[in-house]
């Protein structure tokens, strides 16, 4: 493996700035390496060679000529498939969209081209994002890095492995109830789902309108205030999308100091059902925290204990709702049965071959919860159930400046595992999901290794409401701290995945 | 398909009292889409004005037309309804090939105007209260053509072809509350409301407001019960009836047909109906139940629409006069008789003859010009007196110069003529083409002794008091004159000279 690959974002951009390398170098060498790796990962459903080095050369080509360039320009990205691309195959992991070229680029991958990152690829996902461990994904499950028999985390396990692997030193992804928090903290590496309206959504194939957030995938938390900072900001096309600006993520994440700072512990995300050596790492980062000044407090936060039941209601109706589009009318697969093909089966026998089985299950669920008569009973009170969890958000943070909890119960378990059992899946996300449900910013750090297994373990910060940086002045200082401990970064303990294995 | 048997209508209304409901679309004249950039235009190329947005692409999010909120507003206010403070959008989910995100984005329990009324009056005089349930935003659907088949419908059709530039046009649906006590007068009442909303979105200038172009579409909502009954009838809706006729023909036989039914002990089946202009019928849609499950939920692409307090203010200050006010002030000033009244309003010409009238015409003038010889020109044209090249103070400057005397009626529609071929104001036209009245009396005198010596019989039967036949006269000297001449004048002078 080059290393060069295994530099981070900060310190790939200082070699290209200081033209120690060029940006075709940097990208050719992540191609490189996805061609030696992802036969093992399986990380990108599509891969932009051509397109990836024809940004680097006009990055090179400008950066040669003197020209003043944008501050991540050269620097390669991966881009989870449920965001538009012009250029690229756009599937969003499912069979119903294969092959299908946008006629438009999404919001975030306008700003990624206006930032001059050569696109990598398009990495894998649950199918439409529903998932936790990417094995839902029409194409094949992605393989955990750090042991290739185990999940990634899901739903943008593609984006995590493709980050853990060194295959990209940043990406994007998407989380809706923790699909970018579950597999950073699956994978070893920082990911950040920023406040709801932060990041435009448009373009972004939707799951859960109200949920989904769009946010940056990375190796360090700086390499992710990078990221950031590119991708945030007001945007037209988007009516959910923040008119205010949040400030430099960049900026927060050159914090030193936590003096005075009151991280609330989230009382029902801890303790019983996690598993134990997630919790000794999540004590020690507490301890960690208080050594560098920040007061550590309980909250209680009592109606977390509905959050997945709630989620499991608004996710499904809204997504039904939004996969209505899939027809076969106006673009994707189309399935014509046999004999008199009217409209209606045209639709129903394509979507019945489109869908795979966990679309499926919440099209069905969100359907039925939405309708007449049970609209009260499921959509309207799970809405009432969110309402109260927002309120504990409140109430924690008139306590406290951000909130802590374990990311994820349990490490990476094996692929395989759960498939047969929805509700034990749906658990997966029991730490990340109230966060999506009062649109607050959440980020997954990892904080060692679980003693049982030597699998990553992460702990999860919560913010209030448009104070993202609170995320990065936090995690900052404890992924340093961590690294001073265990005298590495945490993705250094990895296995390094071997070429062709 | 068997014809439906109908009750005669006198009949019908004895037995029963008619319950309708009037549900009127009205397409927004903005100049893009509800939720995109994309023109609002759908006569162009079929699926030019389209973006990602209105085809329902993965990924695309709409975002609201601000002058569309206005429109609606105004609409609103003009109505007598309340605005909502904050509303919010919902999504109405059902699966059609024109529809291209397979919900339509619509308000649902928050409509953005709501509890307003109007006054109706019908031509006996008699005036009813339409209390106007809601009036929302919402967006249309694609248009589809299905080829093959007989019929141009999709039963039958080989395939069929969608265009979206119609997706995502803004539209304000107006519902009335349920009108009771219309009786006889229901389907004429039902027009007159078309007719009446058609008029306000005009004057607001927020629709085309063509109903020939399907800008104002109508469903009338018709049902029947028993005098006295409390439960209301089983109801049908008949869909886009797109003229005022054919709304009162409509809801007419849907009177008969249901009245037939029901005092055949059958009952009516709730559904919607498909008006056929050609037959004067209707027959059955689709059944339509109350259990028609949409599955509204609100909107999570957009935000809350909140009008500020200012901005509806503003839009109530600039609300022009409401269009039957205006009628009755205006038809108070000209003094014109209801039938001529009517034949202006009939006609369109409000605008036109209270333009000229205020650059000068005498109401009468005015309107004689334009209901007159402009309209006939219009119509043997096969055009609207609208598009024709003649402006209103035009009109005014030709009343003007018949009410001189410089020309007569005659020379004024060649003036007229002349003005619509371009050659001019009419004042310049009398000019270069000589065209004014001869009033010298002497020129006159002279062609009248002239034309008298000529017919010494006309002359003996004027003398012996036999005044009509002095037409034979006249009419010579007019020639002479080359119709430039004032014929009462000229009628005056030889039976002056006849003495």
């Amino acid at each position: 493996m080059s290393e060069l690959i295994k530099k981070t974002a900060v310190e790939q951009l200082a070699l290209l700035q200081s033209g120690e390398i060029t940006s075709v170098e940097l990208t050719k060498a992540h191609l490189d390496h996805i061609a030696a790796v992802d036969s093992s990962v399986h990380a990108f459903l599509h891969v932009n060679a051509e397109g990836a080095l024809a940004t680097a050369a006009e990055v090179d080509r400008r950066r040669a000529a003197g020209e003043q360039l944008p501050k991540l320009a050269g620097l390669p990205v991966a881009v989870k498939d449920n965001l538009t691309t012009m250029d690229q195959p756009s599937t969003a992991g499912s069979k119903i969209l294969e092959g299908w070229v946008p006629q438009y680029d999404s919001t975030v991958v306008t700003r990624l081209r206006a930032e001059l990152m050569p696109i990598l690829g398009k990495t894998n996902l649950d199918e439409f994002a529903m998932g936790s461990t990417t094995q839902f994904s029409a194409y094949g499950s992605t393989a955990n890095p750090w042991s290739l028999n185990r999940i990634p985390g899901g739903s943008g396990g593609g984006s995590a492995a493709a980050v853990a692997a060194f295959m990209s030193p940043v990406a994007i992804g998407s989380d809706t109830g923790g699909s970018i928090r579950y597999p950073a903290a699956m994978t070893g590496t920082v990911g950040t789902k920023p406040t709801y309206g932060a990041v435009s959504r448009y373009g972004l194939i939707a799951l859960g309108s109200s949920l989904d957030q769009i946010g940056p995938v990375a190796r360090n938390v700086a390499d992710a205030a990078l990221l950031h900072d590119v991708i945030a900001g007001h945007d037209p096309h988007d009516s959910t999308s923040l008119k205010e600006e949040l400030g430099s993520m960049v900026e927060a994440a050159s914090n030193q100091s936590l003096k005075g700072l009151r991280v609330g512990v989230i009382k029902e995300l801890t303790g019983e059902g996690f598993q134990k050596g997630i919790t000794d790492r999540f004590n020690e980062s507490l301890e960690i925290l208080k050594a560098q000044g920040a007061e550590i407090v309980e909250v209680s936060c009592p109606n977390f204990k509905y959050a997945v039941e709630a989620y499991y209601l608004i996710l499904p109706a809204e997504a039904s709702s939004n996969l209505a589009r899939f027809d076969s009318v106006r673009f994707g697969m189309r399935v014509t049965p046999q004999g008199n093909p009217t409209i209606e089966r045209v639709m129903s026998a394509t979507r019945e071959a489109g869908f795979g089985p966990e679309v499926k299950r919440r099209i069905i669920l969100g359907t039925y919860a939405l309708s007449s008569g049970y609209y009260d009973d499921y959509y309207g009170s799970a809405q009432k159930v969110r309402t109260l969890i927002q309120r504990d958000f409140e109430a924690a943070f008139s306590k406290a400046d951000v909130l802590v909890s374990p990311t994820a119960p349990t490490t990476a378990f094996k692929l395989g595992e759960k498939l047969e059992d929805p509700l034990a899946m749906y658990l997966n996300d029991i730490a990340t999901i109230p966060a999506n449900l009062a649109g607050v910013p959440g980020l997954s750090l990892p904080n060692g290794l679980a003693d049982e297994d030597g699998l990553p373990s992460s702990i999860q910060f919560l913010a209030p409401a448009r104070a993202d940086h609170r995320l990065y002045e936090v995690g900052a200082v404890l992924e340093r701290e961590h690294e001073n401990i265990w005298g590495k970064r945490m993705i250094d303990f990895a296995p390094e995945v071997k070429a062709g294995a | 398909m068997a014809k439906a048997e109908l009750m005669n209508y006198e009949q019908a209304i004895e037995q029963f009292e008619v319950v309708i409901g009037l549900e009127v679309h009205v397409e927004l004249n903005t100049n893009t889409k509800m939720f995109c950039g994309c023109k609002n235009d759908f006569g162009d190329e079929p699926n030019t004005n389209v973006c990602p947005v209105c085809l329902g692409l993965p990924g695309a999010l709409p975002v609201v037309n601000g002058r569309a909120v206005e429109s609606a507003i105004k609409i609103g206010l003009a109505l007598g309804c309340d605005i909502a403070p904050t509303g919010r959008f919902a999504r109405k989910n059902y699966f059609y090939p024109d529809l291209a995100k397979n919900f339509q984005t619509s308000q649902y329990d928050e409509p953005i105007a709501f509890e307003g009324g109007i006054q109706i009056e019908v031509s006996s005089g008699n005036t009813f209260q339409l209390n106007i349930e809601r009036a929302h935003m919402e967006e249309d659907a694609g248009k589809l053509t299905h080829i093959g088949g007989n019929t141009g419908r999709i039963q039958g059709a080989e395939f069929s072809l969608v265009d979206y530039n119609r997706a995502g046009v803004p539209l304000i649906e107006i519902v009335t509350k349920p009108v009771f006590g219309a009786g006889a007068e229901a389907p004429e009442l039902a027009a007159a409301y078309v007719r009446a909303i058609r008029d306000i979105v005009k004057a607001l200038n927020v629709s085309e407001a063509r109903m020939e172009r399907g800008n104002v579409r109508c469903d009338a909502n018709v049902s029947l019960r028993k005098h006295g009954a409390e439960k209301l009838g089983t109801r049908t809706e008949t869909k886009n009836v797109n003229s005022l006729r054919s709304i009162e023909r409509a809801v007419r036989y849907e009177i008969q047909r249901q009245a037939h039914i029901l005092a055949s002990g059958g009952s009516i089946l709730q559904e919607t109906r498909h008006w056929h202009e050609d037959k004067g019928t209707t027959s059955s849609g689709r059944p339509k139940s109350d259990a028609d499950d949409y599955r509204y939920f609100p909107e999570p692409d957009l935000v809350p629409v909140v009008p500020s307090s200012e901005l509806i203010e503003r839009l109530r200050a600039e609300l022009p006069e409401n269009p039957a006010e205006r009628r009755k002030r205006l038809q108070g000033v000209w003094q014109f008789s209801d039938l001529e009244f009517r034949d202006v309003v009939n006609a369109g010409l409000l605008d036109q003859i209270e333009e000229t009238v205020a650059a000068g015409a005498k109401p009468q003038a005015a309107r004689k010009w334009w209901t007159g010889e402009i309209a006939r020109i219009a119509n043997a044209g096969e055009q609207e007196v609208s598009d024709l090249p003649v402006t209103a103070a035009q009109v005014a400057e030709l009343a003007a110069l018949v009410e001189s005397g410089k020309i007569n009626d005659r020379i004024g529609r060649e003036v007229l003529q002349a003005v619509l071929d371009g050659e001019g104001n009419p004042t310049e036209i009398v000019a270069a083409k000589g065209l004014e009245v001869v009033s010298d009396d002497g020129a006159l005198i002279a062609a009248i002794d002239e034309a008298l010596a000529k017919q010494p019989d006309v002359l003996e039967k004027i003398r012996e008091g036999k005044v009509q036949a002095a037409g034979a006269v006249i009419g010579a000297v007019m020639q002479a004159m080359k119709g430039q001449a004032d014929a009462a004048r000229v009628r005056e002078l030889v039976l002056e000279r006849a003495k």
